[in-house]
């Protein structure tokens, strides 16, 4: 441990050197013009630092599982070398042991990249940890909307050098979501619904990217109270809450992680007087399409669609 | 202080009917709003045999999730409170608590290893979870008798050493394991802030046997508890084998300890504040403190649970409550009653 942070320490102190250093050099000549897109490029997220790239990156590491989709979504993933442990989608992804929750820098220096993508960088530390070897940081913080979430996959199109494909990959996201909404039946009367992260009852609200999701249905969130803010957008509620609610539609995003689905909840203390649990109303979703601010928001949407549907042909049949 | 070495029955009578009052509060106003006028309707349905205005819904709330849940609440902090008075006598140490000898680092331990390692097990009459933390808790003691035996200390120092030691030892090992696997933290976490949110009848059962006779064993052993305050060789001379008794009142105290964890989590503070408040205000003969304890530490951790599940519309971590609201509470307590002491 003291070993690892006098690393650290070094690295830092190096970067504060490089960092001082770049002042007196001269800016790099944007040459490349071609249809990989104009570098230098300078990119920002909402709510992160500006990065500068000054060539196309061609050694990514993501360790955000986000992020991973949506790299391989916009064309970038032969450019990817390594993603974290969590990053589950698409199959091909180089996964590997590291872990963007507290990242290692010098585990991640080890494959040599020249961009790592990340969704939170607390203090910038792996970003200063990481500028004296050239390599850049891109921070992509959690969407917290449908607009963040389009944004960030034109940005990545934009830092990876494959921007027309990321422009692409946000309008094709954008117009599949409106055509989804537009072709689901609206109830005669708002439906409610419960979305579950995990058994101790842990919801999120619609202040979240997934409760925004859930809002272009029109549906109304049971977790919601007098403030969809309280808690991050993440509280856990209480299961008499949930009964006394008895939300129209449950949805599951514990069905991996948790090993939850609509038998399990049905066992639950008092939960067989529901009407979702009793007319068949509970949608058990995979965990990592029901987190994730990445293109295959689309297939989450879909599975909503399908649930309203199914509710309200239900309710008029 | 006072040299109370009996009960007092009126005292008894003041701390059931204090558990009684606290119980039946919880029980009309819960997380959601049911009516309390409701809910004492549907108790005197379901006493009579009359009509109750309660849905069939609203009336699984009140009987599957409040009735359990303030029995467990109470259970948990009636086996909590117990147990650290006996591990205060048994160290005759103030600061004992009912994890002291590494009971809440082995279910720390057994409970992340469950939740990495098992992630998706269901089906089971009783989930892995509570099951690891029921078993590791006692693991965690179990070694720590052995190695401060092994050591070959006689008195209470070495095993105390070797509960620091193991406790250590095994958060180390949690840690480890958490680390490999970051993607699991909420859920670690989560437990280990104790909650009985998840909580029915089945977790009633669960409990009641082992703090049911942990109470027993406590009860009746208070007066050993006392011997022990002495010290060993007075105690020897009493005609009191320190050792044996000591083994008996911890095996009582870290079964009771090791349920309570298994459904709850680890919730702190009950163990240190309950005897406490009750040697300020009854007196300092365990047994006094053993009983009174078991009536307090349900009080307690019935009103803490209560904050906890109706103070913000969402849950709050029980284990967080019982320390936010308890430590000033317990301070002031100790100041009133200073005061008032010579």
């Amino acid at each position: 441990m003291p070993h690892l942070r006098s690393t650290l320490a070094t690295l830092l102190l190096l970067g504060a050197v490089a960092l001082t250093g770049c002042a007196d050099r001269e800016e790099p000549a944007g040459t490349e013009g071609d249809d990989d897109g104009a570098f230098p490029v300078r990119v920002q997220a909402e709510g992160a630092p500006a990065v500068t790239l000054e060539t196309r990156p061609e050694r990514i590491v993501s360790l955000s599982p986000s992020a991973t989709e949506t790299l391989y979504a916009v064309g970038a993933g032969e450019q990817v070398v390594a993603v974290d442990s969590a990053s589950t989608y698409p199959e091909q992804a180089p996964r590997t042991d590291l872990t963007g929750l507290n990242p290692d820098p010098e585990a991640i220096l080890t494959h040599q990249p020249d961009l790592v993508v990340v969704s939170a960088d607390l203090e910038n530390k792996l970003t200063d940890a990481l500028a004296p070897t050239g390599t850049k940081t891109l921070v992509l913080p959690d969407a917290r909307t449908l607009d963040a979430a389009y944004e960030q996959f034109e940005l990545v199109g934009k830092a990876t050098g494959h921007p027309a494909d990321g422009a692409d990959v946000a309008s094709r996201t954008r117009e599949d979501l409106a055509k989804i909404i537009a072709d689901t039946p609206e109830p005669e009367q708002p439906l409610t619904y419960y979305h579950e992260l995990d058994q101790t009852f842990y919801s999120v609200t619609s202040a979240t990217f997934i409760g925004q999701v859930y809002d272009q249905f029109g549906l109304t969130n049971i977790a919601d109270g007098d403030d969809p803010n309280a808690a991050g957008g993440y509280p856990q509620l209480s299961a008499e809450t949930i009964l006394q609610a008895n939300p129209d539609l449950i949805f599951l995003a514990d069905t991996v992680c948790c090993g939850q689905n609509a038998e399990t909840i049905a066992k639950r203390p008092g939960w067989d007087t529901l009407t979702a649990v009793q007319e068949g109303r509970v949608v058990e979703l995979n965990d990592d399409l029901a987190s994730r601010w990445s293109p295959r928001v689309v297939e989450f949407a879909r599975s909503v669609s399908e649930a309203v549907t199914a509710a309200v042909s239900g309710a008029s049949a | 202080m006072s040299r109370t070495t009996s009960l007092r029955p009126r005292t008894v009578v003041l701390g059931l009917l204090a558990l009684v009052l606290v119980m039946l509060l919880s029980v009309l106003v819960g997380a959601s709003d049911l009516g309390w006028q409701r809910v004492l309707a549907e108790i005197g349905a379901q006493l009579t045999g009359g009509t109750s205005p309660l849905s069939e819904r609203e009336a699984a709330i009140v009987w599957q999730l409040r009735v359990p849940r303030v029995l467990l609440a109470g259970l948990v902090g009636a086996a909590l409170a117990s147990s650290g008075a006996a591990f205060q006598g048994v160290f005759r140490n103030p600061l004992a608590d009912p994890y002291l000898l590494g009971a809440a680092a082995g279910a720390g331990m057994a409970a992340t290893m469950v939740v990495v390692l098992a992630p998706a097990t269901t089906g089971w009459v009783v989930g892995p979870l509570p099951i690891a933390a029921f078993a590791g808790a006692l693991l965690g003691v179990g070694l720590s008798w052995l190695l401060g035996r092994s050591s070959g200390g006689t008195g209470t120092a070495t095993l105390l050493l070797a509960g620091v030691a193991v406790a250590a030892f095994l958060t180390a090992v949690q840690t480890f394991v958490q680390q490999l696997n970051t993607e699991t933290i909420r859920q670690v976490y989560t437990w280990m802030l104790g909650g009985l949110n998840i909580s029915g009848w089945r977790e009633v059962l669960l409990a009641l046997p082992y703090v049911a006779i942990a109470a027993v064993v406590l009860c009746l052993c208070a007066r050993l508890l006392d011997v022990l305050t002495l010290g060993d060789a007075e105690a020897a001379s009493l005609g009191v084998r320190p050792s044996r008794v000591r083994l008996l009142l911890l095996a009582a105290a870290s079964l009771a300890t090791a349920a309570a964890v298994a459904v709850s989590g680890l919730i702190g503070f009950v163990g240190i504040v309950v005897p406490h408040l009750v040697r300020l205000l009854a007196g300092a003969s365990y047994r006094v403190i053993v009983p009174l304890s078991l009536i307090g530490g349900a009080v307690f951790l019935i009103v803490a649970d209560h904050i906890a599940s109706t103070v913000l519309p969402g849950e709050l971590p029980l284990g967080v409550v019982t320390a936010f609201a308890g430590a000033p509470f317990f301070l002031l307590i100790l100041r009133t009653t200073r005061t008032r002491l010579p």
